[in-house]
């Protein structure tokens, strides 16, 4: 099989979905990528050294700048014409535009896969990770979205793949990128941390969340999540959002403060290698998922775990 | 300006679900089912733009007979009628969005507000497949709407922050969670919504093909995690991290 993955990148780099999304595709067949953006020379020179990687295609135009799902889309579909798998990460870039070529192609999407079973079997959650599902395609062509918690990251470096400019399809006028607001954040990115500490409803107010969380995850060198009730409350921002609507992570380690621990919530975070539970109420379900456990106020225990760490 | 919203009837969102112990899916037989959250939104959407130029609002759902009473619901919210597609069997995003798109040639809306994802089948396909069937613009993951001359302005959430998409109408837009918060239907509104207009098809009236292209081979429930330990106090903790090499 002919797999085409599709690279996530920022103009600058190679995303690090991207990287998992390679491990899937190889258990495959052949890999190949696709780098569609604008200046996209670096990038495209960066993929090719991804291990495993057979062809690089580069489609530089600026109606590929955005990664607007209406102009990436039909250049994926014409490069199905010879490739029988089209896998993208889990992102909400690959989210937006897998089902487009999915449905172009009239082919049923696989999402979000948690392993390969076979060239047409997969595992992936339903019912907010309460369930797995082993899913048989019957279509020729696959299309498939990858979580990247799920699979190792391809190596990035001893590849040697053939890069070739394959033409733009255009701009389909359809749509146009009006700007964007990228929250400033100096930390791990959350998908990606090792570490990372989540603070809930109970840290009750902005203010007493980052004078409580940050320094905790300085401490640990960290990434910053969040429940959904932490964000609805408008202690932190939207995209710190662990759960089935927001990220789904799976660090080493991860330590809710705060947080009750509801289904929704656990979708995003319950395959975390270690769970660390801080909360005032024992029963709270977050203590059942929990592996260490400490009952307590944490206005009293974060900032004594901050000074003595 | 017409919008068209479709709905999903789900499992509810606060009913832990029971894997079977056969295998072949999650147990639904006598569980609260309810409108899918993210198409509560859509339709709280839907109605809020009404005072933006939003003259009807359609509702559709696919799916078995049961789910008309969540098309109720949302003509108790400000719906104006309803269409519901009756398949006992269970149909496919693909299948979904084909027989939407055929629905939408012979109603002709200028927007079509869906939810991201349902939280059953957590896929996050149907709206963007139907905008790709249509050769529409989407504006997916929407947690700010605002229709302009010809077009709508959609903030989007993305990973590391939000996106401004300027889309061409006709187009298709998927809601996020903090789009707005859906309103509750009064029960005057409950009694009003009885009367509203609801037309009933199948699949077939459509010429849609809606056979699966998925076959679900089993159901597991994820692997439980072992039982963990309290520990009795920071100093405690503090020595577990350095144990896991968490901490210095």
């Amino acid at each position: 099989m002919k797999t085409l993955v599709w690279v996530e990148h920022d103009g600058q780099a190679v995303k690090d979905a991207t990287l998992s999304t390679v491990t899937a595709a190889s258990q495959l067949g052949e890999v190949h990528l696709l780098v569609a953006g604008q200046g996209v020379d670096g990038v495209a020179a960066e993929a090719a050294k991804i291990a495993g990687v057979g062809k690089v295609h580069v489609a530089d135009d600026a109606a590929f700048a955005h990664a607007l799902a209406e102009n990436v889309a039909p250049l994926i579909v014409e490069l199905m014409g010879h490739h029988d798998a089209f896998v993208a990460p889990s992102t909400t870039h690959g989210k937006n535009i897998a089902p487009r070529v999915a449905a172009l192609l009239d082919v049923m999407q696989i999402s979000d896969i948690l392993s390969v079973e076979s060239e047409d079997t997969f595992t992936r959650p339903i019912y907010a990770g309460n369930a797995i599902a082993t899913v048989q395609s019957s279509d020729a062509k696959k299309v498939i979205t990858v979580r990247g918690t799920a699979f190792a990251k391809a190596v990035t470096e001893g590849g040697s793949g053939e890069i070739e400019v394959v033409a733009s399809t255009g701009d389909k006028g359809l749509s146009t990128f009006a700007g964007s607001e990228i929250a400033k954040n100096e930390r791990p990115e959350l998908t990606s941390a090792k570490i990372i500490v989540s603070g809930g409803r109970a840290l009750a107010s902005s203010d007493q969340f980052h004078s409580l969380i940050d320094p905790l995850a300085d401490k640990l060198g960290a990434g910053v999540g969040a429940s959904r009730a932490a964000v609805d409350a408008g202690y932190a921002p939207n995209d710190y959002q662990v759960g089935q609507t927001g990220k789904i992570v799976a660090p080493e380690v991860y330590v809710a403060v705060g947080i009750s621990g509801a289904i929704q919530h656990l979708a995003g975070m319950k395959d975390s290698k270690v769970i660390i539970a801080i909360n005032k109420d024992e029963d709270a379900p977050i203590f059942q998922v929990a592996d260490i456990g400490l009952v307590g106020d944490l206005f009293k225990i974060v900032p004594e775990l901050t000074e003595k760490l | 300006m017409k919008v068209l919203v479709p709905v999903k009837r789900v499992l509810d969102y606060n009913v832990k679900p029971r894997v079977k112990a056969d295998g072949t899916g999650v147990d639904l037989a006598n569980v609260k089912m309810s409108m899918n959250p993210f198409d509560e939104i859509a339709v709280e959407e839907a109605i809020r733009l009404k005072d933006k130029g939003v003259t009807e609002i359609v509702v559709v759902s696919i799916g078995e007979q049961k789910s008309q009473e969540t098309l109720r619901t949302a003509l108790a919210m400000g719906a104006d009628r309803a269409i519901l597609v009756v398949s006992e069997t269970k149909v496919e995003p693909l299948g979904v969005a084909k027989i939407l798109a055929k629905i939408v040639e012979e109603e002709n809306p200028d927007m079509v507000i869906l939810g991201k994802q349902a939280i059953d089948d957590d896929n996050n396909q149907t709206g963007q497949m139907l905008a790709g069937l249509l050769n529409w613009g989407q504006g997916t993951f929407a947690s700010k709407v605002e229709i302009a001359d010809g077009s709508v302005n959609v903030t989007r959430e993305v990973d590391g922050g939000a996106e401004t998409d300027t889309l061409k109408l006709p187009a298709i837009i998927t809601t996020d969670l903090r789009l707005n918060e859906p309103r509750y239907a009064s029960l005057p509104n409950i009694m009003k919504a009885k009367s509203k207009p609801m037309a009933q098809k199948t699949p077939a009236d459509f010429g849609v093909d809606v056979t699966p292209r998925l076959t679900t081979l089993k159901v597991v429930e994820p692997a439980k995690r072992s039982a963990g330990i309290k520990v009795a106090d920071v100093d405690a903790l503090v020595g577990k991290l350095k144990e896991m090499g968490v901490a210095k």
